[in-house]
Formats: C-alpha cells, sequence, structure tokens
C-alpha cells in the first residue's frame, strides 16, 4: 500500500509524542518552567488523543514515564465516549496492565485526579476494583495510602465495610469508623491503632507513616531511621542515610548498591560530594558496572565498536525538582554503553573533556562539535551522543559536523550516530534535535537505551505508519501477555482468527 | 584621549536566550596579583564625595580590590587569608524591617586597613569601590561646577551652586526583560573572565574581571547592575535575535582532519566577527579617561567618551589597567541618546568658556536654538530668563 502524506505526518507526530512521553514530567527543567512543561505536555496528550486515539492508547505499551501513563490512562478513561467498544476493550487490558506495573502511590494519585475530574463510568469503577483486588495487602495500603484508599473506595463505591472475610470488613471500619473496633486482626492495622499511644508500635508501621508518629512521641530521628530500617524501603534508606548521616556499619550493610537499577545508583553518586566519591571509589565503580551489566542482560557485548558523546555541561544539572537529571542519564548510559559495547571497545568523550566518569559535574559549555569529531577519529561502529541538545560552543557546530559526515565522509553509513536527549523543549513539543539526519530520541532512564535506539532508528528515514504499527503491535503483544484476545488496536475490525494472533506471538 | 585594551582576551561563542546575547571572554592566564571580591549592600546607600557633596542612590554592591597577590595561587583562597575577604551580606528570616538600612559610605574609593586579628603590620592592598556609580559619578560630574566665568545670562543659582542637584534615572539589571533567564542559564566557559552583554544586538555592557573564580562569584552580580534607558527599551522591545550558527560547507572535504579544521576555523571566524561588528564601537573609540586611584602597578580609572552625536553607541565605565594598559577590570554604562546629548552641550559649552553666543556659532545654529536646546536637556534653570530673553530679542 502507498504511503500517504497522512500517514507520514501521522507515524511523526505519534514518534514526537512517544519523545514527550519518556522525558516530560511536567517539572521544571533547566531552561523551562513547570507550567509552560505542563502546558505543552496537556496540548500534546489532547492532540494525539483527538486524532490517533489506538496509536495513543498502545504507547502505554512503551517505556514512557509514570506520569505520563497516568497522563494517558486519565485521559483516555475521561474521553470514553469516543471509543468503539472494541477499542476500549484493547484500552481496559493496556490500562489494567499500566496500572499494575506503576507505583501505588501513582495509582492513587490517578484515582484522585478521576475523582476530582468526575469520571466514574462503570469502566472505571471496574478498573479500580480489579486494581484493588490484585493488590497483595491492602491493609498495608491502608495504613500507608490511607487517603488514597479512602478516595477511591469512596469514589467506586466499593464495599471495604461488608465483606465476608473479616480483613476487608476490618479495612472498611479502619478508614471509614476508626473508633468502631478496639482491636483489629490485621498486624498492620493494629500497629497503626497503638502507635496513638504506644511508642514500640511506631516500628512496626512502614516507615513515611511512623515518621508522622515519631514526632507525636517525640522520637528523634537519628534514633527512629536507626530502629526502622529493616521496614525502609530501599530508597527511603539511601534517602536518610544521607539526611540523617547514619552511617553506621549495619546500614552501609544493608544498602546494597549493586541490586539498585543503573539509572537511580547513578544519580546517586553524582549527589555524593566529590572526595566521597573519590573514596568510595571502588565500591561505586563495582556497582554501576554491576548495574549495568544486570541490565544490558542478553544485549551484553553485541553492539561492537561504541563510541559516546556525553554532556556534562552546566544545563546538564537540571533544576531543583529534576536535579542532576540530564547528567544522571548521561553517567547511567557511559557505564551501560560499556557493557553493551564489545569488551575493550568502547570509549566516551565528556563535553568538559573530563576522563574520569565517576567525577563528573554539570560544569562549562557544550562544546558537542568538537567532542563529536574527536569520537568519529576512533572510526566507531556505533556513535551514542547523550545530550539535551543545546549546542553553544558554538552553535550548530554539532550538526554541521554530523551533517557533512554523513554526506561527505561517510556514505555507506559505517557509522551509524543516534542522539538521545534527556530534555523536553516545550518550546517543539519534541526533544531538541541535533540535526534532520541523526534519529533522536528521549531517554529519561538509561534501562530503556536499547528499546529506544530502536525507536529512534524508525525517526532516521521516512519511517510510514505501517512498520511503526507494526512495532507497537509487537511491544503490544510483549506488554500484555496474559491475554491472548489483546491484538493491537486500530486493525480492521471483525474478530482476529487464531492464526493471525499466533503469527503475531 | 586612549582606546579600550583588552589583550589578552579571547571571545568565545556567544549564547543567546531570547532577545539577549551573552559573549564570554576568556583569558588563558588570570591577571597576576589581583583579585576583586563584592560586598552586598543590597539596599539604599548614602555616599560622600570628595568635595562634600552627598548623594543618595540604591547601592546593591560594592567591589573590593586586593592587590597583594596573595590569593592568586589555587586552592589558597581557603586558608587563613579567607578571613580578609568580603563577606557577603546574609539575611535569615522572613521579618520585614522596619526601617529601611541606609548604608553610609564615604568616598567612592577607599582604601581598606585590615580587620582585627590581622596582620596589622602589613601595608593594606585593598580598597573598597562603587562599581558603576563610580563611572556615573564621572559623569554626573561633568563641569558640574558650572559656568568657569560669570557671563551675565547665567542665573545665580549656576554661578554659585553649578549643577547640583543633577541626577540620571537607570534601570536595575532585574527589570531588564529577559536578561535574568539569559544569565541563569548562560554556560560559564572554564578561565572566563568577562562578558559583553547586548541586547537586540547592541551593546548594552561590558563587564571583565581578573580571575576566573572572581568572574564565577560575581556572574549574578550582573543583575543587579544599573542599565541605561535604551538597554531597557531595546530589551523589552526587541525580538529574540537570531543565533549566529556555524556552516561548514561540505565541498573539498575530503578527511576528518580537513572536517576540523572547518570546524576550527569557525570559531575562529566568530571571534574576528564580534570584534569588528558587535563590538566595533566600544573598542575602536578613544575614550577620556581619568585615574581615581593608584593600587599598587595597578589603577582605577573612569573614562568618559568624546560624546559624539549621530546614533553611535557611546559608554562611559571604569576599568583597572595594569602597568601596560592592559584591561584587568572593566564595567560600562550605554549612554542613551539624550545622555549623550547633554554631555555632548557641556562639553562645547565649556569648551568656548561657557559663552552662549560663540557656543552656538559652534553648534552651527542660532542663539535662540541653543537656548531651546538648553531647556530640553533640564539646564533652564540655570540661564538667567530675563537676559536670555532680551539678547533673543536684540538679536532678532
Amino acid at each position: 500500500m502507498a504511503e500517504t502524506f497522512a500517514d507520514l505526518i501521522a507515524a511523526e507526530d505519534v514518534l514526537l509524542f512517544v519523545n514527550a512521553a519518556v522525558t516530560a514530567t511536567g517539572q521544571r527543567e533547566f531552561r523551562s518552567d513547570a507550567h509552560a512543561q505542563r502546558l505543552s505536555l496537556d496540548f500534546l496528550h489532547a492532540y494525539v488523543c483527538v486524532n490517533y486515539r489506538p496509536l495513543y492508547a498502545a504507547t502505554l505499551a512503551l517505556d514512557i514515564n509514570d506520569h505520563n501513563a497516568a497522563r494517558i490512562i486519565e485521559t483516555l478513561l475521561r474521553g470514553a465516549g469516543e471509543a468503539s467498544a472494541e477499542e476500549k476493550r484493547v484500552e481496559g487490558r493496556l490500562i489494567a496492565r499500566r496500572l499494575a506495573v506503576l507505583p501505588p502511590q501513582r495509582v492513587y494519585r490517578l484515582f484522585r485526579a478521576l475523582r476530582a475530574a468526575r469520571v466514574n463510568n462503570r469502566r472505571t469503577r471496574a478498573i479500580l476494583r480489579d486494581w484493588l483486588a490484585a493488590r497483595p495487602d491492602l491493609g498495608h495500603d491502608a495504613v500507608k495510602y490511607r487517603r488514597g484508599l479512602k478516595t477511591a473506595a469512596r469514589h467506586a463505591h466499593l464495599p471495604l465495610g461488608a465483606s465476608k472475610e473479616g480483613v476487608p470488613a476490618e479495612i472498611g471500619d479502619f478508614l471509614f469508623a476508626p473508633g468502631r473496633r478496639t482491636k483489629y486482626r490485621h498486624p498492620l492495622l493494629d500497629a497503626h491503632r497503638r502507635a496513638h499511644y504506644e511508642q514500640g508500635a511506631l516500628y512496626e508501621l512502614p516507615f513515611t507513616v511512623a515518621e508522622g508518629f515519631a514526632g507525636r512521641h517525640g522520637v528523634g530521628r537519628e534514633a527512629l531511621v536507626e530502629r526502622i530500617a529493616p521496614r525502609m524501603t530501599r530508597l527511603e534508606r539511601l534517602r536518610t542515610q544521607e539526611s540523617t548521616g547514619v552511617r553506621t556499619e549495619r546500614t552501609e550493610q544493608r544498602t546494597d548498591l549493586t541490586v539498585m537499577p543503573v539509572t537511580r545508583l547513578a544519580l546517586y553518586v553524582l549527589s555524593l560530594p566529590l572526595d566521597e566519591r573519590v573514596r568510595r571509589r571502588a565500591e561505586l565503580t563495582k556497582a554501576l558496572r554491576a548495574a549495568a551489566r544486570r541490565t544490558a542482560g542478553p544485549y551484553r557485548g553485541t553492539w561492537g565498536r561504541v563510541a559516546a558523546v556525553l554532556d556534562d555541561s552546566y544545563s546538564s544539572s537540571g533544576s531543583g525538582e529534576k536535579r542532576r537529571r540530564p547528567l544522571g542519564t548521561a553517567l547511567a548510559c557511559h557505564f551501560l554503553l560499556g557493557s553493551l559495547a564489545a569488551p575493550g571497545a568502547y570509549t566516551a568523550w565528556w563535553t568538559s573533556g573530563t576522563a574520569d566518569p565517576l567525577l563528573v559535574r554539570p560544569w562549562g559549555p557544550t562544546p558537542l562539535g568538537t567532542r563529536i569529531l574527536d569520537a568519529l577519529e576512533h572510526a566507531p561502529e556505533r556513535l551514542v551522543i547523550v545530550s539535551d541538545g543545546w549546542d553553544n560552543a558554538p552553535p550548530g557546530l554539532a550538526g554541521e559536523v554530523l551533517r557533512v559526515w554523513r554526506t561527505r565522509l561517510d556514505r555507506e553509513g559505517r557509522t551509524s550516530v543516534v542522539h538521545l536527549n534527556p530534555v523536553y523543549d516545550t518550546d517543539g513539543f519534541d526533544v531538541r534535535r541535533l540535526a534532520p539526519s541523526v534519529p533522536t530520541a528521549g531517554i529519561r532512564d538509561a534501562e530503556d537505551l536499547p528499546a529506544l535506539v530502536e525507536i529512534a532508528q524508525f525517526a532516521e528515514g521516512r519511517t510510514g505508519i505501517a512498520e511503526l504499527r507494526e512495532y507497537l503491535d509487537r511491544r503490544v503483544a510483549l506488554f500484555v501477555e496474559d491475554d491472548s484476545f489483546c491484538y493491537f488496536p486500530g486493525e480492521p475490525v471483525g474478530v482476529p482468527d487464531g492464526s493471525a494472533r499466533d503469527g503475531r506471538r | 584621549m586612549t582606546r579600550l585594551d583588552l589583550t589578552g582576551l579571547t571571545t568565545r561563542p556567544a549564547q543567546v536566550w531570547g532577545g539577549i546575547r551573552l559573549v564570554p571572554l576568556v583569558r588563558a592566564e588570570p591577571v597576576p596579583g589581583l583579585r576583586l571580591h563584592a560586598e552586598i549592600y543590597a539596599g539604599l546607600g548614602a555616599v560622600a564625595l570628595d568635595d562634600g557633596t552627598e548623594y543618595l542612590s540604591y547601592v546593591p554592591h560594592g567591589f573590593v580590590a586586593d592587590w597583594s597577590g596573595e590569593e592568586t595561587e589555587p586552592g589558597q583562597g581557603n586558608g587563613q587569608k579567607a578571613g580578609q575577604r568580603a563577606s557577603y551580606g546574609t539575611q535569615l528570616g522572613a521579618g520585614r524591617p522596619d526601617t529601611v538600612t541606609v548604608h553610609r559610605h564615604h568616598r567612592m574609593v577607599k582604601r581598606r586597613r585590615p580587620g582585627k586579628g590581622l596582620s596589622g603590620g602589613a601595608a593594606t592592598a585593598r580598597c573598597r569601590f562603587l562599581p558603576l556609580h563610580l563611572a556615573l559619578e564621572g559623569y554626573l560630574a561633568l563641569h558640574f561646577g558650572g559656568p568657569s566665568v560669570a557671563w551675565e545670562e547665567w542665573s545665580r543659582q549656576a554661578v554659585r551652586q553649578g549643577f547640583s542637584p543633577r541626577e540620571e534615572e537607570a534601570y536595575l539589571g532585574l527589570d531588564v526583560r529577559g536578561l535574568a533567564d539569559a544569565l541563569r542559564v548562560f554556560e560559564i566557559h572554564p578561565g572566563q573572565c568577562g562578558v559583553l552583554v547586548h541586547t537586540a544586538d547592541s551593546l548594552a555592557a561590558a563587564f571583565v574581571v581578573p580571575h576566573p573564580d572572581d568572574y564565577r562569584a560575581l556572574h549574578p552580580s550582573l543583575l543587579q547592575d544599573l542599565y541605561g534607558e535604551l538597554v531597557h527599551q531595546y530589551a523589552h522591545f526587541g525580538a529574540p535575535v537570531a543565533e549566529f550558527e556555524a556552516r561548514i560547507s561540505g565541498r573539498y572535504v575530503a578527511t576528518l582532519a580537513g572536517l576540523r579544521a572547518r570546524a576550527v576555523a569557525q570559531e575562529r571566524l566568530w571571534s574576528e566577527t564580534h570584534g569588528d561588528v558587535l563590538a566595533r564601537e566600544l573598542l575602536t573609540e578613544s575614550y577620556a579617561s581619568e585615574r581615581v586611584f593608584r593600587m599598587g602597578s595597578y589603577e582605577l580609572r573612569r573614562f568618559l567618551p568624546p560624546f559624539r552625536r549621530g546614533g553611535a553607541e557611546q559608554h562611559i565605565g571604569e576599568l583597572i589597567t595594569d602597568h601596560k594598559g592592559r584591561t584587568a577590570y572593566l564595567k560600562t554604562f550605554r549612554l542613551s541618546d539624550a545622555q549623550i546629548r547633554r554631555g555632548h552641550l557641556l562639553s562645547v559649552l565649556a569648551a568656548h568658556d561657557w559663552r552662549l553666543d560663540g557656543t552656538a556659532a559652534a553648534l552651527s545654529t542660532t542663539y535662540e536654538e541653543l537656548v531651546r536646546r538648553m531647556g530640553a536637556a533640564g539646564f533652564a534653570p540655570l540661564l538667567n530668563e530675563h537676559v536670555v530673553a532680551r539678547r533673543i530679542a536684540e538679536t532678532k
């Protein structure tokens, strides 16, 4: 089938939206404030949802960030009337699957937003009910996300108060009639009750809840952190370890850095002062390498000769809300690319010229063009550029170098260049590009790097909607593996026969 | 009459944000033995001048120049000498003060004695001065004493008190649209010792310091500086300016080395273009400079432009030069057209011994027109109305 002009535009729009949905979080960035980010993102969501609803829903299967996933779900549920029955069924599957992946606080926030928007149709209630039914321990949620669960239960008319098993009945009482029972059978609920007057019960509660009670009992923060450490999440432990200065032998031991995701770990490393990074160099490097190796998984060592140009200019410091996020992404990419490349065939160029990745700091201008020239001199098979796309020393040189390289020096395409951009540009409704000929993809977590490089290849040529659909189809099939009836929305309506579905698997 | 000498400072590619273009100036190595710190006052200040006059103005900060040469070694700034550094004013808490503090500054430039508990015997090698106030005072004090010959056209006030009180208005950097954002997102170059601020591609201010660390500390102080009316207008009404992007022709590029040579040529081209086009009028103008203070082998001077009319940029400013006349510190203020006209009028009057008819002839205009011009420039109270009216009637 011949590609029409509209198809090309559709493909472009969807790719643009995917880039935005990966990077933008509605928070302040280095060069734009939160309001501009939100305004720009609002427009994109409305535009894509109205024009390409099936594709819009299918992006839930991609590695978009949680903020946008929740936004998409909310938008889909708000405009339920615009979808056909078939589309709705698929949307429902995708939403259910995505909700299962989202962190619970996000989901409760989404439920609150739905309530504020007065979305309370049967489908929404069913989604809500199913998600709550799948929670491993509703008692824990009732304590930790008390307001969230209460709002959700009230909004969807969930019968938490009158159930046969006993435990949900307790939860109903716990949330809506806290004085009714003198005792709970669920240990957490009971601990919460006792924590009002008994200091010892504090240490049975989740950390965030205990924090509130600690003030009431006059328990010092350090003492609290010391004793409650086993009940903290990994991130809470890392965070408090920094803020309270509790760095006992035991805490050190318990925060095992090697099991952390690589981007999170990179951000943690960047949050440490330089002298501490020097002191713990061996430990941090080992943890980063291990995390990168684990993330690379089956792709490890398959990328051949890789060169990376990584941006550690001042603008990579992000903003107060996304502190050092672009630099953290770049640092994580550095280690990840190190394990993706063939052993010993990886070289990195930081824009500031530093050779020690562990001691990078956001500093100085962005002479991206010169660094790209340095990297190209090594004749790599792949060149990966991680930068926010603001090339200022001199401006536009990177784009020119890449253009001349592609048109004059490397016509046969020995080197494949890809640009990964961690920052959403509000004015362009996309991530900023270096050159039209270089495929660009948004990136938030370095973990998604292999998948993003795949998407970026779509943006290189003039990819039509057909290939894009095929790609999304594959991703949707991978994402919703529990339901064989879920196929990519937007295909010719009709009951798909089994063979077609099997073929897609 | 001398020109500004920016030897040792190289221009790096500009960074654009909206209508503001910031051009970094980089030193290969810092000026030896001279450092500059800021003292924050952040409020009104009453400044007592040498000639007994006193004026009141917003004084955000003062600079302290230190030519002892003790802080030039890297890493030594945090040592025991740190006690001698100027301290930043801080204010904590949300309480609003009941009264407005007025700092009293004795003199524009003042030698600093070493503080208590420090090596008292050492010679003082520090002085405090009020940046830009120094330059503006030079402009305001231009022929401030009034006519040197008491021709009958001049009023009694003019002869007795001169031009007092004279005033000029300026805008705070915070009010210059886009400047705050442009300074915030600006990426400071390694070794950067200065910046040229362009609004709507016309030079608004130049700022140079001796040491990169000083620049890093003083970069935000540009926001509290004074900017002329013209700068404010240009920033307010000017559209976003275009970036001068690098352009490389792909022709005849056969190797990577060739490509690199082209890229380097682009940087050189920008540096030359900037000097020739964007900063030409600042650098090629001859200035009348006056020495204000001598600090070791350095001199603090302020300078005035020749007040040439006809659309050319005219900057007043202050600078610290070394014994070879190279600039170690520079801060300029762009004059508006009205200010240039006033300066011009005063210079011509002074050059012709304050005679109105002689001045009118020199300006190739009539006596009546000159009187009108002086009125428009705000000097009307200095003329004796009756005498002037009679003269005009006589000449008709």
